[in-house]
């Protein structure tokens, strides 16, 4: 059942991903684009909780390095829509 | 202790459908931002509230990372903004497959996890996570050099290249599914390594034969694939908010390539699968007339009586880091009582909405970015069309020339314009090898030389 819910969850979650993104007008594609490739770094919490195991040696390597890259990807992707984002807010007002 | 972090994670979830929406619209795009980050960051620490972590490696990680992501964020040039985001892409979908792999060596110590479903469906969804990870991360980065021009950017093509691909895709879900099926049998660590190897390799193959004007699609499919690999990674460890956000985030590229691909007239297969500008190319009708070159002198004095400029920049203009004069030029024409307006292609650059950043890096006032259609309907008017360093988003061939490759593909109508004046570094032809026809048209003007040079030479026309 819990199977289930999950996959009922994940195509929910598509359909909605459709809708959301559908009338973006084309300005906006470059920020939208790096603004949710930050959010597909959420594979962190993945990462952490492979590399904050007690045991495991190999597994808690593979989860260091993916921590650190999932990081790198979630940290760095959120600032740079950021600075992107200021800009286009700057030139307005 | 697990309902207050599961609640923790819908909070996150509502957190990342919110920013998304925002992200769509100009006035609430930075607080979408920020409100992804803020659900983001409750979805970290809600996962850092679970008892028996060993925290010195985390806090480790998420400092390395974090520093790593912080100083590449911030020392990036706009140029520069299609390659970083290919490789954070890259980085992400590296990070799922680890996920993955992780996942499989404690299933190695502890066996594996059914509460789910068998150990196939386990097994099944770590395979899917790495091999989407796996070619998101090798795509990325090939991307990645293509884009930062580390590698060539045309297209590398050889024969027999779609029967290796589609050999190794073959076999690589043939070691999925064998994977899959014999999770707690002998030869499944040998299988499982096969996967990884193999979904490395593909992304390899997958991208090399794309040529760098078609960079906007495959980013943006790369984006949507980051996603669903976290997704994948999300049924491994069973985790709603990896399902959520990765789907959320699948979809919203999918969506993105197809836009992209309309702007160019062609199918996702087309683009993937093509190999346009390097087998394809070339035909279409022979090109009557010469192209004419103009001085920037002469350039001067068609501008100075114009009262209407439309510039369609393209990723030349990029190459050349062009945009800061080229807003220079526009402030000048637009105090000489013309009116400046920007025709942005979809396609134009090497990333969705590539031309919109670099523009607004150099404050380039919002009013002035036109879209295509909107532009097209005005061109007819237009005095000056400048067009610099694009040029299949121009060509003329998309609109009058059936036997063209790119028939069909909306353009920005330049030609209609009375006068156009094309930046260009040499005669050669655009990224897809077709010739310009508009480059021989009796209203076309050619400036020769550097991009940058040549509107600081206009600009300096101006102040004299």
């Amino acid at each position: 059942m819990e199977l289930i819910l999950l996959l009922f969850t994940f195509v929910l979650a598509g359909f909605l991903g459709f809708e959301l993104i559908a009338k973006v007008p084309s300005q906006l594609h470059t920020p939208l684009m790096s603004g949710s490739n930050a959010i597909s770094g959420i594979t962190v919490v993945g990462a952490l909780l492979a590399s904050g195991q007690v045991d495991g040696d190999m597994s808690k390597w593979l989860g260091f390095a993916a921590l650190v890259l999932a990081t790198v990807n979630v940290v760095g992707g959120y600032m740079v829509t950021d600075r992107m984002l200021s800009m286009f807010k700057a030139k307005k007002g | 202790m697990e309902l207050f972090i599961n609640l923790a994670y819908i909070a996150a979830a509502i957190l990342f459908i919110y920013g998304i929406k925002m992200l769509g619209s100009a006035t609430t795009a930075v607080r979408g931002n920020r409100t992804s980050s803020l659900g983001m960051l409750i979805a970290v620490v809600a996962t850092l509230s679970r008892s028996g972590l060993d925290y010195s490696w985390i806090i480790g990680g998420l400092a390395l990372g974090g520093l790593l992501g912080f100083v590449a964020a911030k020392r990036v040039q706009m140029t520069g903004m299609p390659e970083l985001v290919a490789l954070f892409n890259g980085f992400g979908g590296l990070a799922s497959l680890l996920v993955g792999w992780a996942e499989y060596e404690k299933v190695k110590v502890h066996g594996w996890d059914t509460s789910l479903a068998g150990e196939w469906f386990s097994a099944a969804v770590i395979a899917i996570a790495v091999l989407i990870g796996g070619i998101t991360c090798t795509g990325s980065i090939i991307a990645w050099l293509k884009l930062s021009g580390k590698m060539g950017g045309a297209a590398i093509v050889f024969p027999g290249q779609k029967v290796l691909n589609a050999l190794v895709m073959l076999v690589l879900v043939g070691a999925g599914v064998a994977f899959a099926i014999g999770a707690t049998g002998a030869s499944a660590a040998t299988m499982f390594y096969v996967v990884v190897g193999l979904s490395l390799l593909i992304g390899v193959l997958a991208v090399i034969p794309i040529g760098g004007g078609d960079m906007p699609v495959v980013i943006a499919l790369l984006n949507s694939f980051s996603g669903l690999a976290a997704a994948a990674a999300g049924f491994v460890i069973n985790n709603t908010v990896l399902v959520v956000a990765g789907c959320l985030v699948g979809a919203s590229g999918l969506i993105l390539s197809a836009i992209m691909c309309k702007a160019m007239n062609r199918t996702l297969g087309n683009v993937l699968f093509g190999g346009f500008g390097a087998a394809g190319g070339g035909s279409g009708k022979a090109v009557e007339g010469e192209m004419k070159a103009i001085s920037v002198e002469d350039a001067y004095f068609v501008l100075e009586a114009a009262q209407s400029v439309v510039f369609v920049p393209g990723y030349g203009m990029a190459v050349a880091q062009a945009q800061h004069v080229v807003k220079e030029l526009g402030a000048i024409l637009e105090r000489n009582g013309a009116e400046v307006r920007f025709g942005i292609h979809p396609v134009a650059g090497r990333m969705p909405g590539h031309m919109n950043v670099l523009l607004a890096e150099a404050d380039v006032p919002y009013e002035q970015l036109c879209e295509m259609d909107a532009v097209n309907a005005v061109m007819p008017s237009v005095d000056v069309a400048i067009v610099i360093g694009a040029n299949d988003v121009v060509n003329p061939a998309a609109v009058d020339d059936e036997d063209s490759p790119i028939y069909g593909m909306p353009i920005i109508n330049v030609f209609e314009a009375k006068t156009v004046f094309v930046l260009k570094r040499g005669q050669g032809a655009g990224f897809s090898g077709l010739v310009n026809t508009l480059f021989f048209r009796d209203n076309t003007r050619m400036l020769y030389g550097d991009a940058k040079a040549t509107v600081s030479g206009l600009v300096g026309q101006f102040e004299d």
